[in-house]
């Protein structure tokens, strides 16, 4: 294996971090080679979801932080406007996959390093394929996308007795985010920082104008790209789908805004403005990408280590205006039905969903009235509208087990009104269903159950 | 080759083809190629600079393949500089790219006038000594420089040259330059060609917000004595009458109206940061002043007359509820007003200019049109020589830092980094460099550092003593990841002073990757 500390080596600088005992590390640090070999280990993998201008940043930092076995995942391929920053790329990899060039050239220049490519979508793989990893490292820049992976990573949490979140059932997530000079860079440990869900609110809602205002007061360049864009493209080619990467539909809807903007006397539209609202462009840099990945990269090596203090627990950069950053811990969503505890019920399994619906009702931590019942996303029972009531109120007699395919233990989430402070009030609840007796949960700890 | 304006299209879109144009004309120089440098220059080529000269001595040894991306297997036993320069040129192969194999500090001493040859100069984990004679170096030439230096978990970048002015400074929260509670005739006029209680409820909630605004506030001044509102009652009340003036709920101009009614009760004139330019004494010109200076010079003299206390109009409006007619001539308005005070302007910089004795028209108009375009945005950075700052350092923020709570760490750090150096000058190795002196260099370093701060007057300052163990510990290691922060933040500030365009930071900026509670201190 690696040679020790005594010989100047490739790890020279990482391990004056990795095998020397410090005062400001985490608790679980336990410095020495074999931390530093741990994680060249097969059980220390990292997965990179996202091959842009982070997910190649991160791929370099992570490779070169000690890490040996990275995957990356990533359905784009590489387009000519990606050169400015996604330095993994060059001008003859234009067309191909993002995540099956930029694992090739972290591997050829670093010796050593396995890293597995996967040329599709995240919600192409199974949910198993995510839990193989000791951590992920989100470099995303879509809210959906991290919502998705977030909901992945915290459907592996579960919760003590006690409320506590279970150590092993921990996944822990960095996530990156860039625009122009700014960006944040923030540690997520289901069960013990808010995910990202808890913080949801931190995402302002994208602008969107007013339909009425592109079709008759329309005042700037925007408004005439984005009446071209959604009205008229669909007046003029009714059916045939807007696709923003195909430059005849983009120069269309450019002449088109051109003309509306010249009617109305706006100025200021220009093709490089129309492919920006028309795509939702946001603006990036080399150098942004590399400060948040690489803060990424370190929270990821003192995670899995424990070498020094972890980020607590959202950084945030600014280099606009002068420099500016700043840490603050943000609080778990206590109700949170992402990573929440959700309540623990233990049923018979001959209870119907009706009888369920009444032991949610007659509990008294929940008192939940009116329930609309959804099982992964398939609706067992639904209150309104009434045409879903109808559809699935056949399934009001059905035992539960059955309408939960027969899995014995899983989170069931549930919409009604319940009583707070003497009011009622709407809620979501996350249920954790258990059936007593069934093969397989023999096991699991029931304790203080419902 | 890709077509420049599609390759560079994401960073065009923040700094315009001006700034990439001004990217594309500078050259940069880059002491030492180790990881903090050789990322900084990565996303420096990144981005397109005209040319890149890497300055490194070394040869790459197998420690430089675990934590720097641009040399590998191959590169053993050669020269860094080159091994670096090579990847770095298949980045981007519009940019020229060239090494030199010899140490920093040996050019530092034998051939100063190296320097003056470059826009900017990254200088990367230099010690003390050679940055004070570096700095002194690249002030004389008109070379701009930056020093970066990752260590451990620590690291800090600092600028340093003795002054940047920026015309586009591009802030992003900025109050319009609307004149709600000032309106010059034209503003009034049109205002005065709307009426507030009009029965046609189409054209009633299309009234531009800047209209009701001026109507309100002047109707507001005429029953206050000329004053606008100012206390919280006043300013509450001047609301509430914004409210009753609502037909329907649903009237988007007036909800933007009371949201905006703060750009009503807005101070009139300028602010207390133009103030102090115009009052700088720069702007007391010569011969020897810049454009900058000169265009300060005669916006002094625009505010003193023509301008009335106020800069030039912006003449730019942001997006508000209006028919669209109304809204372009409400532009228009604007736009007219922005040219009638540029045109002053103008006339003001060119008898300003042939005042001092230089070409009238050697200030292109669009470099006046611009500047009074961002006249109240106005930035002047300037830098203390680091020999000022090494040696006397402002004692009562040092300490304050020390002292407090958010900043005693970053101010730890940044003895700390001294401290090593020092270190380093009378022991031959860095703190904790190699494993056997550990228990001994702890002591040492404690004492140096505490040595430091009595010479600087800092007396009775202490440090942690775990942070003093976690210097010993890093023993002088350059960690990729570190390196990438401090040379990402390097380069952002690079591409800020070379587009003169955002604001550079202040002081130096002392990294703290411990738990990322890094700081800027001003010292």
């Amino acid at each position: 294996m690696a040679d020790t500390s005594s010989q100047p080596s490739r790890s020279r600088d990482l391990d004056k971090l990795l095998l020397r005992p410090g005062n400001l590390v985490g608790a679980t640090f336990e410095p020495g080679p074999e931390l530093r070999d741990a994680l060249q280990e097969d059980f220390v993998k990292v997965l990179v979801v996202g091959a842009g201008g982070l997910g190649c940043e991160l791929l370099k930092d992570l490779a070169l932080s000690g890490f040996r076995n990275l995957e990356v995942i990533d359905m784009d391929r590489i387009e000519v406007t990606n050169l400015n920053r996604q330095f993994l790329f060059r001008l003859e990899d234009v067309g191909k996959p993002k995540a099956e060039v930029a694992a090739k050239r972290v591997k050829e220049r670093i010796s050593g390093v396995n890293i597995v490519p996967h040329f599709c979508r995240i919600e192409d793989k199974d949910i198993s394929f995510y839990s193989d990893f000791s951590i992920i490292a989100l470099g995303l820049d879509s809210i959906e996308a991290r919502s998705y992976i977030n909901g992945v990573a915290c459907s592996f949490l579960e919760y003590d007795s006690n409320d506590n979140p279970i150590e092993e059932t921990i996944k822990p997530m960095v996530d990156g985010g860039t625009e122009g000079f700014k960006g944040h860079a923030r540690v997520i440990l289901p069960g013990v920082t808010p995910c990202f869900e808890c913080t949801i609110w931190l995402f302002p809602p994208q602008v969107k104008f007013p339909l009425c205002t592109l079709a008759e007061t329309p005042r700037t360049a925007a408004h005439c790209i984005e009446y071209a864009h959604l009205i008229k493209w669909n007046e003029v080619h009714g059916g045939v789908a807007f696709d923003p990467d195909d430059p005849k539909h983009m120069k269309w809807v450019y002449d088109e805004a051109v003309k509306r903007a010249e009617l109305f006397g706006i100025p200021g539209v220009t093709y490089s403005l129309t492919q920006g609202v028309v795509k939702n462009i946001i603006p990036a840099i080399a150098s942004t990408n590399a400060i948040i990945s690489s803060a990424c990269a370190l929270e990821t090596l003192k995670i899995v280590t424990g070498c020094s203090k972890t980020l607590s627990n959202y950084l945030t950069y600014n280099g606009a205006e002068g420099l500016h950053t700043k840490v603050t811990e943000f609080e778990r969503d206590k109700d949170c039905l992402v990573c929440g505890p959700g309540v623990l019920i233990e049923l018979d399994t001959s209870v119907t969903l009706k009888k369920f619906m009444d032991i949610l009702e007659e509990h008294p931590k929940l008192q939940l009235s009116r329930a609309s019942v959804t099982h992964r996303g398939k609706n067992l029972y639904m209150q309104a509208p009434p045409i879903l009531e109808e559809m699935t109120r056949s399934n009001l007699s059905l035992p539960l087990l059955d309408l939960m395919d027969k899995v014995p233990k899983d989170v069931l989430h549930v919409n009604g009104t319940t009583v707070k402070k003497d009011e009622k009030v709407t809620c979501l609840r996350k249920l954790r269903v258990v059936f007593k007796g069934v093969d397989g949960v023999a096991d699991m700890d029931t304790a203080g159950g419902a | 080759m890709a077509e420049p304006k599609v390759k560079y299209d994401r960073q065009l879109r923040i700094w315009g083809q001006q700034g990439q144009d001004a990217l594309e004309k500078s050259s940069i120089c880059l002491l030492n190629c180790g990881p903090t440098g050789s990322e900084t220059f990565k996303n420096l080529v990144l981005g397109g600079v005209g040319s890149i000269t890497i300055v490194d001595g070394s040869k790459v040894e197998a420690g430089d393949l675990g934590n720097n991306f641009m040399v590998d297997e191959s590169s053993i036993g050669q020269s860094k500089a080159k091994c670096v320069c090579s990847f770095l040129q298949e980045l981007n192969d519009a940019v020229k790219a060239k090494f030199i194999e010899e140490y920093p500090e040996a050019l530092i001493e034998t051939n100063p006038s190296f320097f003056s040859q470059f826009t900017l100069v990254v200088a990367t984990q230099l010690v003390e000594d050679a940055m004070i004679r570096l700095d002194r170096i690249c002030r004389e030439a008109n070379v701009m420089l930056i020093f970066a230096r990752s260590y451990g978990l620590t690291g800090f970048v600092r600028i340093s040259l003795k002054e940047h002015t920026v015309i586009e400074s591009k802030p992003e929260h900025f109050l319009d330059d609307l004149r709600l509670n000032n309106p010059w005739p034209e503003l009034r006029r049109f205002a005065e060609g709307f009426d507030l209680n009009v029965q046609d409820p189409v054209v009633h909630k299309h009234i531009p917000y800047v209209v009701i605004l001026v109507k309100m506030a002047d109707e507001w001044a005429k029953s206050h004595g000329g004053r606008f509102p100012s206390t919280r009652e006043e300013k509450k009340e001047f609301k509430e009458l914004l409210k009753a003036g609502m037909f329907a709920q649903d009237e988007d101009n007036y909800r933007e109206a009371i949201d905006a009614s703060f750009k009503v009760f807005a101070p009139k004139g300028i602010s207390s940061d133009l103030e102090q330019i115009i009052n700088d004494c720069a702007a007391e010109v010569g011969n020897n002043s810049s454009d900058f200076w000169v265009m300060v010079a005669a916006l002094k003299e625009f505010i003193a007359n023509e301008g009335a206390g106020e800069a030039p109009l912006e003449g730019s409006i942001p997006d508000m509820t209006s028919s669209t007619e109304q809204y372009v001539n409400l532009q228009n308005i604007y736009q007219s007003k922005a040219e009638a005070d540029f045109l002053v302007m103008e006339q003001l910089v060119r008898s300003t200019l042939k005042k001092i004795g230089k070409d009238p028209n050697s200030i292109p108009k669009g470099t006046i049109k611009s500047f009074c375009k961002n006249a109240r945005k106005l930035k002047v950075c300037r830098y203390r020589p680091l020999v000022d700052e090494f040696n006397s350092p402002n004692i009562p923020e040092l300490q304050k830092y020390l002292a407090d709570e958010d900043y005693s760490t970053a101010g730890g750090i940044y003895i700390l980094l001294r401290a090593v150096d020092r270190f380093a000058a009378n022991y031959n190795t860095f703190p904790g460099q190699f494993d056997s002196a550990m228990d001994e260099d702890i002591p040492r370093l404690k004492s140096t550092a505490t040595g430091l701060l009595g010479d600087l007057g800092c007396n009775g300052a202490t440090l942690a003593e775990d942070l003093i163990h976690e210097m010993c510990r890093f023993g002088a290691a350059e960690l990729h990841a570190i390196a990438a922060l401090v040379g990402g933040i390097a380069s952002q500030e690079v591409i800020k002073l070379i587009t003169r365009q955002f604001v550079p930071m202040s002081g130096t900026f002392i990294f703290n990757g411990i738990d990322h509670k890094s700081q800027l201190l001003t010292l």
